[in-house]
């Protein structure tokens, strides 16, 4: 498991995460960093140095706990909140800072909300909703405009289309207004499609139909679709690559079936571990139990030391670099460490 | 019957619920059947899962069971029976949870039946220390306690589901979610009820948090034997703790069984499709579909088949006559399923026709020493043998 470019501890190149592939990606992020102040000079460290490339066609899945900075991630990528240090690059060019190249890049990256009961508006038709991208951004207006929106609700399987935008957002289950809230994504033809928790509001029965309506749009579209999710069983169903986060940082990133089924951070196995598998014969063993720990001040060196069953001396006083673990998988973990692979075998050794 | 039980009894009823109807507003004023005609036992120490999509009726049914339903609901049909537990010992009674008066519910309710209620971040007061809320219905089922001993009992109470005693004076925005969540439960154990009824009790928390609840739970029921009632959307969960799983689709019971059988053998298209909208952790990546369409709305319930609709295998009877719950066809177990793919009438998909598992494993959280007495050494039972 240890690589022999493996760089000395303290000057490691920044791991970019994503799905690996050719050309430019459609959206990629350097060094991100978001702390959030919360009075008396405190910060949150939310987001720590996260570099991501999300090639065009893929999905990207960001797995982590409440409270790990997946969300914040999701919307430092959107532009609306900005972040402490990092930059972004759509299609290899800087993001401007005017209000005009803000806007342009509205259009080529689009979010869609965890909760479709509350991000419509119930005062306006379904219409209404896909309408209004479409005049903010484009100039399409009239007859074209209407057959714009029915052609953009049968794309989300929302048919016949030209009835589904005479309802209200009442009148529609989870699944349609969540299907609604893609639909008004797609209406500016998005390059990137940020969906934040888009199926833990929905029936069970109904998620699916959602997910494989993501599946679509990634072979049809061409879209780099990020999914933030909790839910590592459906990331690894939908996603190319799944990138795992822990306390602000990323943990772990690899193809989404060497992820689970070769986790090799201990958090990723705690994750897998705790998940429900009705394949499962017996109870599984937790190990590392106890919560996440306060981001305004987080533990030193490795932010999953207190918690971590095989925890080394290491592990308290430096942050790990992302190590090479597998194929285009990387763990930022000392186990995974050249240097300490002695002392990592003993530790496992007595688990 | 003066000694006292360890562990749980199986077999004994604790409660049973029979053609249960619950309506949201009367009938001459548009109404709404929310609960139809569901009917289940539940023993001493069994864990059932009831696992249904929102609106299916889930929480209705588990709000009705205490009485605890509130206007506009309606509980308009049936009979819930509990069976209490005198305190002084003796066979348990039977109380009429439908007819009981106010001071009978009140002597069952958190005595005999407590709940966990959904989202714990909602259910304690935000504004009362959690010794305050613990000590409360100590107060009031306890009268002959000093503070001291209702202190001594929170404490305690807060040990068992593993928070140290120094939490006892923190208010609730002190504490994380797990730990609300655990307090809920710690509450609902106070009074070592012989059936808890948990509403979601693990939804709004993460992955580990939950597992770490559900095994510390399955843990005292194994210590202290009540049963409970487990409430989920997640039926992926359920598989891992229940003995026992109804689902419940459109307000009625579709179908109950082992959950082992459930899961190998599932016989009602609904609880196939629940099972294959659960992406696999392991395996070859294969693409799954759900099920079409949504559930229906209350208000516009279709004719027969509750299910019919979104039913790959419906035919022209599920259109009109409605199924009843009933033995699989060529089942030998006790479960039961209400669908004409599985009467006879017609030709069973192979898929909805697998054989039941052989042996019905228990829960798999159970620890062994607390199953039946059936040491897991053979070695060590040889030797048991030899000495008697």
């Amino acid at each position: 498991m240890t690589d022999s470019v493996t760089p000395p501890a303290g000057t490691a190149p920044t791991v970019v995460h994503g799905p690996k592939r050719e050309g430019t990606p459609a959206l990629e992020a350097r060094g991100l960093t978001k702390h959030f102040p919360v009075g008396r000079g405190k910060v949150v460290h939310a987001v720590e140095e996260i570099s991501i490339a999300l090639p065009e066609a893929t999905v990207t899945a960001v797995v982590g706990e409440s409270g790990s900075g997946k969300s914040t991630l999701a919307r430092l990528l959107t532009g609306l909140i900005k972040p402490t240090s990092g930059e972004l690059l759509l299609d290899g060019k800087p993001v401007g800072t005017s209000a005009k190249a803000l806007r342009a890049y509205t259009s080529d990256v689009h979010l869609v909300l965890q909760d479709p009961f509350s991000s419509l508006n119930s005062a306006h038709s379904v219409g209404y909703h896909i309408e209004r991208p479409l005049k903010l951004h484009s100039d399409v207006r009239g007859a074209e405009l209407d057959a714009k929106v029915v052609e953009l609700l049968d794309r989300v399987s929302l048919s016949p289309g030209a009835e589904f935008a005479a309802k209200y957002p009442h009148e529609l289950s989870g699944g349609q207004r969540q299907r609604v809230a893609i639909a008004r994504g797609l209406a500016v033809r998005p390059r990137v499609l940020l969906a934040d928790e888009p199926v833990s509001m929905l029936d069970v029965s109904i998620r699916l139909g959602v997910l494989n309506l993501f599946d679509g749009l990634r072979e049809d579209e061409r879209l780099a679709i990020l999914y933030v999710t909790h839910d590592i069983a459906s990331a690894r169903y939908l996603a190319d690559t799944i990138v795992v986060m822990y306390a602000g940082q990323v943990v772990e990133s690899g193809p989404a079936e060497q992820i689970t089924d070769a986790p090799q951070h201990p958090y990723t196995q705690l994750l897998l571990s705790a998940a429900p598998d009705p394949a499962r014969d017996q109870a599984p063993e937790l190990r590392g139990s106890g919560s996440p720990p306060s981001l305004v001040n987080p533990p030193s060196g490795c932010r999953f030391h207190p918690r971590c069953p095989f925890a080394m001396a290491v592990c308290k006083e430096q942050a790990p670099p992302s190590l090479p673990v597998g194929t285009d998988q990387v763990a930022a973990c000392w186990l995974h460490s050249p240097e300490h692979k002695a002392e990592a075998d003993a530790v496992s050794a007595q688990i | 019957m003066t000694a006292v039980q360890a562990g749980p009894v199986l077999g004994e009823p604790v409660l049973e619920v029979s053609k249960l109807c619950i309506d949201y507003g009367l009938p001459e004023d548009g109404g709404v059947r929310a609960v139809t005609d569901v009917t289940f036992t539940l023993r001493r120490g069994e864990v059932l899962g009831l696992a249904g999509e929102s609106g299916s009726g889930k929480s209705t049914l588990a709000y009705a069971i205490p009485r605890l339903l509130r206007a506009p609901g309606v509980i308009t049909g049936g009979d819930v029976i509990f069976h209490q537990r005198p305190v002084g010992g003796g066979p348990s009674q039977a109380v009429d949870m439908l007819t009981a008066d106010a001071e009978t519910l009140a002597n069952i309710r958190w005595v005999d039946l407590s709940m966990v209620f959904q989202s714990a971040m909602h259910a304690l007061n935000p504004v009362a220390r959690i010794e305050g809320q613990l000590t409360d219905v100590l107060r009031r089922h306890r009268p002959g306690w000093s503070p001291a001993q209702r202190k001594e009992r929170a404490v305690e109470l807060l040990q068992m589901v593993g928070i140290s005693a120094d939490r006892l004076r923190a208010f609730p925005h002190e504490l994380s979610g797990g730990m609300r969540q655990r307090v809920m439960i710690a509450m609902a154990l106070a009074l070592e009820p012989a059936l808890v009824i948990m509403d979601e009790p693990t939804t709004a928390l993460d992955v580990v948090t939950q597992r770490e609840i559900i095994e510390e739970l399955m843990e005292l029921r194994e210590r202290l034997g009540f049963a409970v009632i487990f409430i989920t959307h997640d039926l992926s969960l359920l598989l891992e703790l229940a003995d026992t799983i109804a689902i419940m689709y459109a307000g009625r019971l579709v179908e109950m069984a082992t959950a082992t059988e459930l899961v190998r053998a599932p016989r009602h298209p609904y609880s196939q499709g629940l099972l294959n909208s659960f992406p696999a952790l392991h395996g070859a990546k294969k693409r799954m579909v759900g099920i079409p369409g949504a559930p229906p709305s209350l208000r516009a319930m279709p004719a027969g088949c509750k299910f019919h609709p979104r039913c790959v295998h419906a035919g022209e009877s599920c259109l009109s006559v409605e199924p009843r719950l009933a033995r699989p066809n060529g089942s030998f177990s006790a479960r039961t399923v209400a669908c004409t793919l599985q009467d006879g009438s017609r030709p069973t998909p192979a898929e909805l026709a697998l054989p039941d598992p052989a042996e019905t494993a228990p829960s798999r959280f159970r620890t062994p020493a607390a199953a039946v007495p059936a040491p897991s050494d053979p070695n060590q039972n040889l030797t048991v043998g030899d000495l008697s």
